[in-house]
């Protein structure tokens, strides 16, 4: 078996990153994206063929277990954390005091 | 016509039952009825009598059937809140207003920020991943020798306690599995005591007075079977102090047990120091590593411990499981409490849930491969807490700063109720001490032995970082913090004083 390519090995960093985004919680979500850019950061340098390919593998495994919990994870979709939304400090959302202004193209 | 008759007489009736009750002329009420009745010169159904029997007062009638039904349910709908939506009850029930509601959570998000890691984790998708299979296909008892079911559970519960073993740099034959770090604490305190008391003489154990409660609440208890207690008084850092453990140890003492990181205020206590002594003395170590093991890095063998309790869920596992190390060699004898089939070594009888085990050996695995990356970020993530918070005035950090877990920040805010701080917070998940006495409105014990007073323990705030805490969440968190801190100062009469600069220990309190 032949090292991955530099192509291989940035599609799975896309794959990882795009499938880690479909956590539908915040806090699994953003470790998920900041775990994968760490760990390619962290080996960006390696050039032993055999850990590389190692590190491929896991990776490879790393993503099948994120296609299978995120789905886990949008089944129990609870509501979002106050940090997704504004930043405006205040508790909302009980009294409906704040609605999505955005225009549904109905005209 | 006919018809007719009896709802004339119905709306006459209507009319003046409503006059009744704006005012009270029943001597209207009689004509009125009299009177329609005479006008077609027949008797009705409505026939005449005595007009308080033949006329209800509606409204009033309403006013107390809904009474009657509020007090039997006791909630209307406006005031109950449906679990986990958070909305009320009356936005469920109609559709429009609660998609409405929907469309404000939705922008918005009201979950509160998690940040009480003290007291449990969120289980790490990794976690939940490893154990699935093991809730749906490989449903085997593992200790089901005689077919395939059980030995591919067995193999997994094996490499499961491979890895909680590798964590601590244990044997595998060391780990026993228990139902979590309270029984865990529980078998080995209890057991090891119980166990010297049918060989003779030793009948004497030291702990500390920042234990946890299971440890304190066993020794209490094997006090009752006639056992001796020491509770050692920590310093003002919250540390042991060697030369008063030294002290304490006699002839007859069995166990010591003092855990490595406190689950309050943070501290790591200088658990090889104390393993040394004991061994040195004879004297069998426990400690609980519940919130120390996956966190810091741990050597049973270096740091000479005997016995140490394990919880799964405050390293991103599954709540339910626990263990306990307990060292082979030389070997220490315990008298289990829970008899049975003779599983775990017989120290601890019980079919062992494999989904769990399993979750458990995964959250130690990845607990030890992530501990650098772990360890680095919940560092940075907690300096940028404690130096923003400690910035305020009439902050300080409980505990000892450099002995000290980074995940773990206790501080005391002065002339600030905690509870009321805790109120102003609902946003953050937050907790004043453990989630074991966080029902109670006592101050807590641990910061009490530190030699705080009661305000000090009581405006305490235990902030737990975790591997899934984000940057954006600490900032969120300072910022609340601060601003709301700085209201509940404001609000208080304490700060005013502490502001035009009077000593308030000079004051005079009128007595009541």
């Amino acid at each position: 078996m032949s090292s991955p390519t530099a192509y291989e090995v940035r599609s799975l960093y896309r794959s990882l990153t795009r499938q880690a985004r479909q956590f539908a919680a915040y806090n699994f979500r953003e470790y998920a994206k900041r775990r994968t850019r760490d760990a390619f950061r962290e080996h960006r340098a390696e050039s032993d063929e055999r850990k590389v390919q190692e590190l491929m593998q896991k990776g490879l495994k790393e993503l099948q277990m994120l296609k299978r919990q995120t789905v886990v994870s949008q089944f129990f979709q609870l509501d979002r954390l106050v940090v997704e939304g504004g930043k405006e400090m205040k508790q909302k959302g009980n009294s409906g005091d704040l609605i999505r202004q955005k225009d549904q193209g109905w005209d | 016509m006919s018809h007719i008759a009896p709802t004339a007489a119905r709306q006459a009736l209507r009319q003046c039952s409503r006059r009744l009750s704006t005012t009270t002329a029943t001597t209207f009420a009689t004509q009125a009825s009299r009177s329609c009745v005479a006008s077609h010169g027949r008797r009705h159904y409505v026939s005449e009598s005595a007009p308080k029997q033949a006329t209800v007062n509606i409204e009033t009638a309403i006013r107390q059937d809904q009474k009657a039904f509020l007090a039997q349910t006791g909630t209307r709908p406006q005031d109950a809140q449906m679990p986990t939506t958070g909305m009320s009850a009356d936005a469920m029930m109609s559709p429009a207003a609660g998609i409405l509601k929907q469309a404000t959570v939705m922008d918005e998000g009201t979950r509160p920020i998690y940040l009480d890691m003290q007291a449990t984790t969120p289980t790490d998708p990794r976690v939940l991943d490893a154990m699935l299979p093991f809730y749906t296909g490989l449903y085997g008892n593992p200790h089901s020798r005689t077919h395939a079911y059980g030995w591919e559970t067995e193999k997994a519960v094996e490499a499961a306690r491979k890895h909680i073993a590798d964590l601590i740099g244990a044997d595998p034959k060391e780990i026993i599995f228990t139902s979590g770090a309270t029984e865990s604490n529980n078998m080995s305190i209890k057991g090891v005591a119980r166990f010297f008391k049918k060989s003779g003489k030793k009948n004497h154990i030291i702990t500390c007075q920042t234990e946890h409660k299971c440890v304190l609440d066993s020794c209490r208890h094997l006090q009752d079977e006639g056992f001796e207690v020491t509770y050692l008084p920590v310093q003002e850092n919250g540390l042991v102090n060697m030369e008063e453990l030294e002290r304490s140890i006699r002839p007859e003492t069995c166990l010591v047990s003092i855990m490595t990181v406190n689950n309050e205020i943070g501290v790591v206590q200088p658990v090889d120091e104390i393993g040394r002594l004991c061994r040195s003395k004879k004297v069998f170590f426990h400690t609980d590593g519940a919130q120390a093991v996956g966190k810091i890095p741990i050597d049973v063998n270096k740091m000479n411990v005997d016995l140490m309790s394990i919880s799964a869920h405050k390293i991103y596992g599954p709540k339910g499981i626990g263990a306990c190390y307990v060292r082979r060699r030389p070997r220490v004898r315990i008298d289990p409490i829970i008899s049975g089939g003779g599983q775990e070594r017989g120290l601890r009888s019980g079919t062992i849930a494999p989904p769990l085990v399993i979750g458990f050996g995964e959250a130690a695995r990845i607990a030890k491969e992530e501990m650098e990356y772990d360890t680095a970020r919940i560092s940075a993530l907690s300096h940028t807490l404690s130096s923003s918070l400690l910035s305020l005035d009439h902050t300080h950090l409980n505990g000892d700063p450099s002995a000290h877990y980074p995940g773990c920040v206790n501080i005391s805010f002065a002339y600030v109720e905690g509870e009321s701080l805790l109120m102003a917070l609902k946003d953050i998940a937050l907790s004043s001490g453990s989630a074991c006495t966080s029902a109670s409105l006592e101050p807590s014990y641990v910061l009490r032995a530190l030699g705080n007073s009661d305000e000090s323990a009581h405006s305490s705030i235990r902030f737990g970082i975790g591997r899934f805490t984000t940057d954006a969440e600490i900032e969120y968190v300072v910022k609340a913090v601060t601003e709301r801190v700085g209201f509940l100062r404001e609000l208080s009469p304490l700060w005013e004083l502490v502001q035009e600069g009077v000593d308030l220990d000079t004051i005079e309190w009128s007595q009541h």
